[in-house]
């Protein structure tokens, strides 16, 4: 499995969502730019899974998400934490949604060969 | 034999259930069911609770501030601690004090100043960097991280870790690497420090245990000052063996908490689980895979308090903790696979927490030294003639 998600970017918009399923797993969220503005996760005490997440921000604008793209995943917990050391190691930052993360309790991973890839 | 508990024996197991029944179990209806941390003003909350108790640092020897119990209580501990969703593997979220790199213990007195203390008081992580992709089990083998001597003051290491936990937030830890020749004599152990160049953090590596996760080291040229060899050049394979063998006794009894609180979940859902007009209790189907989760239970319990028993009165006891590791994890495994059984449909979903104790006993059967490790080691005492 890559360390980096990189599958293509999807319109967040309801009719994309259709196609969701409520399994457990995790997701990016992007803006028009195709920066990551958000790293999620879709746990078991999640309602609905990955659709139930990502329908949320359908009415919560505020990180200008335009995009998203997920992964189902059962280790949803330790991939989770993966994406955004990874996403530290190659921005030196988290994404600006993920306030609530002090990063110095994330741990350091340094995977080696910055992506500089438009993400 | 007697293992009947001593009073005061008595008075922590029920101090401890209590506190998992009232403290523990409580928290977890808000929580993930795969987690494996707690909030740090919560932690410290039970932390400063075991702290009253007199139990807080169950690993950490009496001199440095750990409470004075032998092994057979500290596996009674064990044994009451696990019983809890994320029991198997976080025993009440570490507030009894969290895993302790005992090889630390036997530091110089300058080593013991920068890295023993800051990780007693819970100021540092650390990690133990033994397992590489050439395996695990037969360390003194597969060893091939290579260290070279550079000058007086200096080595230079090279090579890969992997399965090894915590490396990512550790401020330091143990690297084990051959110093000489093939063989236990040519493994060193060395203190390195996370950052330092060269010494990387590759990858998360992902398994059936969602709640934490192991790393895979990649060093490069990572220099180490001749001063952080912990031990004597050459005498890496007796401090991680040493290690091992001792902690593979709480280790076993882990995995019997687990498998307790299964079979007392399944049992007790037996006799209000109706089917076809009667309760699952009332078949013999049901009663006999009962009967042998009790035998499987209390087969492990008396090898585990035999492995520590002996521990306790200083005589060998490395194929008894071998035996209680290779029973314990085997038949906890049995007990909550007939127990999710015996669940139906509830036994597999994560409303319950045996799914979780399922994903995690399996890994159990092969951390620590596999079953057939266990077996290997267990077999060589018996026709080495050490056994009796």
């Amino acid at each position: 499995m890559a360390v980096r998600m990189n599958k293509p970017w999807i319109d967040l918009n309801e009719i994309s969502l259709g196609t969701i399923a409520c399994h457990l797993g995790v997701y990016q969220l992007a803006n028009k730019n195709y920066e990551i503005v958000y790293i999620g996760v879709a746990n078991a005490m999640t309602k609905f899974g990955l659709k139930g997440e990502l329908l949320s921000f359908l009415n919560r604008k505020q990180l200008g998400a335009c995009y998203f793209r997920s992964e189902v995943n059962m280790a949803y917990k330790t991939r989770y934490v993966e994406l955004l050391q990874v996403f530290y190691y190659d921005h030196k930052r988290l994404p600006i949604g993920n306030t609530d993360i002090e990063p110095a309790s994330l741990g350091q991973l340094r995977p080696g060969g910055v992506d500089h890839k438009k993400f | 034999m007697d293992f009947a508990l001593t009073a005061e024996q008595t008075l922590i197991v029920d101090m401890v259930r209590r506190f998992v029944q009232e403290e523990i179990i409580p928290l977890e209806i808000n929580l993930d069911p795969d987690a494996d941390e707690l909030e740090p003003e919560v932690l410290e909350r039970l932390t400063d609770k075991t702290k009253a108790m007199g139990l807080f640092g169950l690993d950490t020897p009496p001199e440095y501030g750990g409470p004075e119990i032998d092994m057979v209580t500290r596996v009674l501990i064990a044994i009451e601690c696990s019983q809890h969703r994320a029991g198997i593997y976080t025993p009440c979220y570490g507030a009894f004090g969290g895993a302790r790199q005992a090889q630390l213990f036997e530091a110089t007195e300058v080593q013991k100043e920068k890295y023993l203390y800051p990780m007693l008081r819970g100021e540092k992580r650390v990690f133990f960097g033994l397992s590489e992709p050439s395996g695990g089990s037969d360390p003194a083998r597969a060893i091939q991280t290579r260290a070279v001597r550079d000058g007086n003051n200096h080595w230079v290491l090279n090579g890969t870790k992997l399965w090894i936990s915590g490396a990512d937030r550790a401020d330091y830890g143990l690297v084990f690497a051959r110093t000489g020749g093939a063989g236990r004599a040519g493994v060193t152990a060395f203190i390195v420090e996370t950052n330092w160049p060269g010494f990387n953090v590759a990858r998360v590596v992902h398994t059936l245990r969602s709640a934490k996760y192991a790393t895979e080291i990649q060093i490069d040229n990572l220099r180490v000052p001749h001063e952080n060899i912990l031990g004597e050049e050459g005498g890496g394979f007796a401090i991680a063996n040493d290690r091992l063998a001792r902690q593979r006794v709480p280790y076993a009894a882990e995995c019997l908490g687990a498998a307790i609180k299964a079979h007392e979940m399944a049992t007790e859902y037996s006799k209000i689980r109706e089917t076809f007009g009667a309760t699952l209790s009332a078949r013999q189907g049901i009663q006999w895979m009962l009967v042998e989760n009790e035998i499987d239970i209390r087969a492990a319990r008396l090898l585990v308090l035999d492995a520590a028993a002996k521990s306790d009165k200083g005589l060998p006891f490395r194929t008894e903790s071998a035996i209680a590791k290779l029973v314990c994890s085997e038949n906890g495994f049995k007990v909550i696979d007939r127990s999710m059984q015996i669940h139906g449909g509830l036994g597999v979903a994560k409303d319950l927490p045996l799914e979780r104790w399922f994903r995690e006993m399996r890994i159990r059967r092969i951390g620590e030294g596999p079953s057939e490790v266990q077996k290997h080691v267990i077999a060589r005492d018996i026709i080495g003639g050490s056994l009796r």
